[in-house]
């Protein structure tokens, strides 16, 4: 450690480092290369540095395609600034493949003239025949007009692990390390952290710790001493707000949302859940976190995941089930269920490519009609949708706040994106977040026909209709609530047909009362005389940032609002899609936010749409939104 | 969450404080009559409290039950009910969670969540009434019907093989295991009451007779004039013995089968004692095959009642020692527990 750390200092006093004011690496290899550790780790070193970024792990399905194949392609882009920025960036600037399937796979992204570093050991024949290459790309032309740099990175790792004992064989797997290493020199990345981090997380395994830490000092050599590269450059620290930050994914700022609702209603927390992609680490999470009273049960399907919610909510949890699209038709029934017994869920989809198995390492939002109307008979509940990686922090303590207070489920919506990618988070002051508990009942609530005190399980708030909640335990509260129809009031099983017309009424009502009780929606940007409104939902938030205010700064005016409250929508959502000439709607799915915005208001909500797995880039959106305000001429 | 007078002594009740006011719908002379009433005789004499009792149900004739307990109850959607008494009884171990259900709605539709609850050994008391048809629906075979039923649904006779319940739960590590009949109240409280104060999953096998759809499915077995020669009383650390005088018995052949003799024939000593706790659950399968339909000399009673650990208390097990060890969580510690750097 001694000796890198003095390499370091020698680099930075010799060497003319460039500045930058951000850049977007992509690191690409086999699954088995480890690229998203490595993505992950340099992401790290950049956020304690200080930089704004944002990333995008972008992994195959299959666990371990086989190796050197396209299928088998594993790259994580991240984007760093000296600048507030929202999006993992467009074209990279900088591409690392590990081998010829990754640069066969990945170099259509990289920007025109961007700078490619290639493992060189792995262009052998076998290698490029598994990738499609006729022939060579490192020696053939073809890469002309990219930077290439080529790199011995097998051989390099190996040699510097020799003295060490490890095997040959063994020594390879340390060649992202070798990569990481190079990079970190690069884009002068502080190195101790790094160094820290692997010390730590191969505790267990003293050699390859040793070897991973000598690939790395290794790379970070080779960038200093080879005279491949000129010189280094250098992203300063962003000038974020003042505070104490850390770098989060949107499953992990999910999670510790719902451990801060469950602190702030003062309900236990229950998660029932089945391991679906890309949800489980929700689960994982959550079961770490027993101190505070986290009961998590790994049910034996999705329905039983709900099922065993609905139990605990039944019994005065705080409950969850998070799934994604696939398990959400699963649990459709259950949550008719919650529906019916008005109790508070919270039901937590992290979208991904569908229908059926689809792309489930790809990110998508094509769920929200099925969020809407995926139940038989009419179920309407609340929705709401998280727009970043921290946002699902507040976004899971909104949801409670509604479950709670209107004894309904809530679906939440994140994707893929959301759930991996991840960003700096200032960290908000616990005692600043709402308090959002509630009370139960404890005595009887109606008198009876026969003078009787007695319990009615659905009996209603005047302002929120919500029901009366008494749990079980409570005495002289006993009653029985189902999924039969119940009598308004008494909640006694009634098959009475104006009973029933009042009870859908009732319920749809409740839900759409809690537009009265959510905040009213923002414009952003040109919020007065712009020439069009983009109304997104959902991780698109980024992209409609970066996207609208590139057309903002070629001198039109664009103004953006962002929709969290999906259902019921915020009250003032009319009069601002009637107030811009032209409304366009960016979304991953081919037009389900539109098609709902014309129905309730009667406006032309134009649709841009994108279903390849990943996220609109910001160009993607500049282009759609002058195409479309080239209409208006 | 508890009664805030769990501390003093739990009030007498009677039968008549555990029945709800609702009206009991099922069709006259149907079995399920019988169980309420011996559910609701046998309350009073557990040391329970009707608000720290639960009934959760799914879909068909039995998950109506709920509604007829005075206690707290659910009736749920078909084959949900374990799942979802699963999470109730995970979240509340001060409860005491019944399922009541029937044979498709525990064995059809709702099978994987059974076999689920019981191999978790989640602290419920499972009733499963087996009548051997669809009722509510009116009349179509179940999984427990017999081949070549004929039904509305298998006019040419059923082609589906029946589950044996007992077997099935016994190879889904249920650890207790029994059966009893609507036929005959002082069983049921007795089989009813070890159910009910097992640790863990208690399932509980009930013949029932739906006198509408298929009237008369256990009469070889249960009815009074054959019963003395055809149910096979099982008592824990005796002989098992039958018939009038006692003169049949079970005992294990070599072949690794179990099978009825004549006591007179095999002697006394030859016969299998009966012991409910053995761990293994071989011999407690070979009872519960015994008799490959009702028309065969069939076991009623506890076949098996093992003490394994209950999930829900090592769930409370598992966050008490987390909390002793390292304290209760903390938030503000908790969003500071990755890496954080300050911008001032
Ligand atoms: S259909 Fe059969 S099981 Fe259902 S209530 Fe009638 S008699 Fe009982």
């Amino acid at each position: 450690m001694d000796q890198l750390s003095n390499t370091v200092e020698r680099s930075g006093a010799s060497a003319r480092v460039e500045h930058l004011d951000r850049v977007i690496i992509r690191f690409a290899g086999d699954s088995g290369d480890g690229m998203q550790l490595t993505g992950d780790r340099f992401t790290s070193a950049s956020a304690l540095f200080g930089n704004d970024l944002a990333t995008l792990p972008d992994f195959p399905a299959e666990i371990r395609a086989p190796a050197g194949t396209l299928a088998g392609v594993s790259a994580f882009q991240v984007h760093i600034s000296d600048h507030d920025i929202t999006t993992p960036g467009d074209a990279p600037n900088v591409l690392v493949a590990m081998n010829p399937a990754a640069l066969q796979n990945e170099l259509g992204r990289l920007e025109a003239g961007g700078t490619v570093i290639v493992n060189e050991d792995a262009f052998d024949e076998r290698n490029l025949a598994k990738a499609g290459y006729a022939a060579n790309p490192l020696t053939d032309g073809s890469l002309e007009g990219y930077k290439v740099y080529e790199v011995p990175m097998t051989s390099l790792t190996q040699r510097s692990v020799e003295s060490l004992g490890v095997k040959p064989r063994d020594a390879e797997r340390s060649k992202n390390f070798f990569a990481l290493g190079l990079v970190s020199w690069m884009y002068t990345r502080p190195v101790d952290d790094t160094i820290a981090w692997i010390e730590q997380r191969f505790s267990a395994k003293p050699q390859v710790a040793a070897a991973n830490l000598a690939a790395f000092k290794a790379g970070h050599a080779f960038g200093e001493t080879a005279e491949l590269f000129d010189h280094p450059y250098e992203v300063d620290p962003a000038p974020l707000p003042a505070g104490t930050y850390t770098n989060i994914n949107g499953n992990t700022a999910l999670a510790w949302g719902l451990i801060a609702a469950s602190q702030l209603s003062d309900l236990p927390l229950f998660l029932g859940s089945y391991p679906i992609t890309p949800a489980s680490d929700i689960l994982h999470e959550l079961s770490k976190h027993k101190r505070f009273g986290v009961r998590t049960l790994q049910a034996e399907d999705e329905i039983a995941g709900i099922g065993a919610a609905i139990g605990a909510a039944y019994g005065g949890h705080l409950a969850v089930t998070t799934t994604s699209g696939p398990g959400m038709a699963l649990k459709a029934e259950a949550m008719g269920l919650a529906v019916s017994l008005e109790l508070p869920l919270l039901v937590i989809d992290i979208q991904r490519g569908g229908p059926s198995t689809g792309l489930p390492t790809k990110t998508e939002a094509a769920d929200l009609l099925m969020a809407f109307y995926g139940r038989h008979g009419e179920s309407p509940l609340p929705i709401l949708a998280s727009h970043s990686p921290s946002s699902c922090f507040f976004v899971a303590i909104e949801a409670a706040r509604i479950a709670i207070k209107y004894r309904t489920p809530v679906i939440l919506l994140s994707d893929g994106y959301l759930a991996n990618g991840t960003e700096p988070w200032r960290l908000p002051d616990v005692a600043d977040l709402p308090d959002i508990s509630t009370t139960f009942a404890t005595a009887p609530n109606h008198t009876n026909d026969k003078g009787e005190e007695v319990f009615w399980p659905y009996l209603r708030d005047d302002d929120t209709l919500a029901r009366a909640w008494a749990l079980p335990g409570t005495p002289g509260l006993m009653h029985r609530i189902g999924g039969l129809e119940k009598e308004d009031g008494s909640g006694n099983v009634s098959y009475d047909s104006a009973n029933h017309e009042r009870m859908v009424q009732l319920r749809a009502e409740k839900v759409a009362r809690i537009a009265d009780d959510i905040p009213e929606a923002v414009v952003e940007g040109d919020v007065d005389g712009a020439e069009l409104l983009v109304v997104g939902w959902g991780s698109t938030w980024g992209s409609i940032d970066a996207g609208a205010n590139r057309v903002r700064a070629r001198g039109h005016k664009i103004a953006r609002v962002h929709l969290t409250h999906l259902n019921p929508f915020p009250r003032n959502l009319g009069d601002l899609l009637r107030r811009y000439p032209k409304l366009l709607v960016p979304e991953m799915n081919l037009g389900q936010l539109s098609r709902l915005l014309r129905a309730e208001y009667l406006v032309d909500a134009r649709s841009v749409t994108k279903v390849r797995g990943v996220p609109f880039t910001a160009s993607e959106l500049e282009q759609a939104i002058l195409d479309t305000l080239g209409g208006l001429r | 969450m508890t009664s805030p007078d769990t501390l003093l002594p739990i009030p007498t009740t009677t039968r008549r404080d555990w029945s709800s006011d609702q009206e009991v719908r099922w069709c006259p002379g149907c079995g399920d009559y019988s169980i309420l009433a011996a559910v609701q005789m046998l309350m009073p004499d557990l040391e329970v409290r009707r608000e720290d009792t639960v009934f959760v149900s799914g879909i068909g004739c039995a998950a109506r039950f709920p509604y007829y307990m005075n206690t707290y109850g659910m009736h749920s959607i078909h084959g949900r009910a374990p799942a979802i008494a699963t999470g109730l009884a995970m979240a509340r171990p001060d409860l005491h969670v019944w399922v009541v259900s029937g044979d498709g709605d525990s064995l059809s539709i709702g099978g994987n969540h059974l076999i689920h609850a019981m191999r978790r050994n989640i602290n419920l008391t499972i009733l499963m009434f087996n009548n051997q048809i669809y009722g509510l629906t009116k009349g179509q075979y179940s999984p427990t019907s017999e081949l070549g039923k004929v039904t509305k649904s298998t006019p040419f006779g059923s082609l589906d093989h029946p589950f044996n319940p007992l077997s099935l739960a016994i190879g889904a590590e249920a650890s207790f295991v029994a059966r009893t009949h609507d036929m005959d109240r002082g069983h049921m409280l007795e089989v009813f009451r070890r159910a009910h104060e097992h640790k863990g999953a208690a399932f509980v096998e009930v013949f029932q007779n739906c006198n509408v759809f298929n009237d008369g499915a256990f009469e070889g077995v249960t009815a009074k004039q054959v019963r003395e020669e055809m149910l096979i009383p099982l008592r824990h650390g005796e002989p098992i013995r039958f018939g009038a005088d006692a003169r049949h018995g079970v005992m294990l052949d070599s072949q690794a089968g179990a099978r009825v003799v004549d006591v007179a024939e095999v002697g006394e000593d030859a016969l299998l004692v009966h012991d409910e706790s053995r761990v293994d659950p071989s011999v407690a399968f070979l009872l519960s095959r015994l008799a490959r339909g009702p028309s065969e000399p069939t076991p009623i009673g506890v076949f098996r009642a093992v003490e394994r650990l209950e999930y829900g208390s090592e769930v409370n097990t598992q966050i008490a020692a987390e909390v002793d060890s390292r304290g209760p969580g903390d938030l503000a510690e908790l969003l500071r527990s990755g890496a954080t750097w300050d911008v001032r």
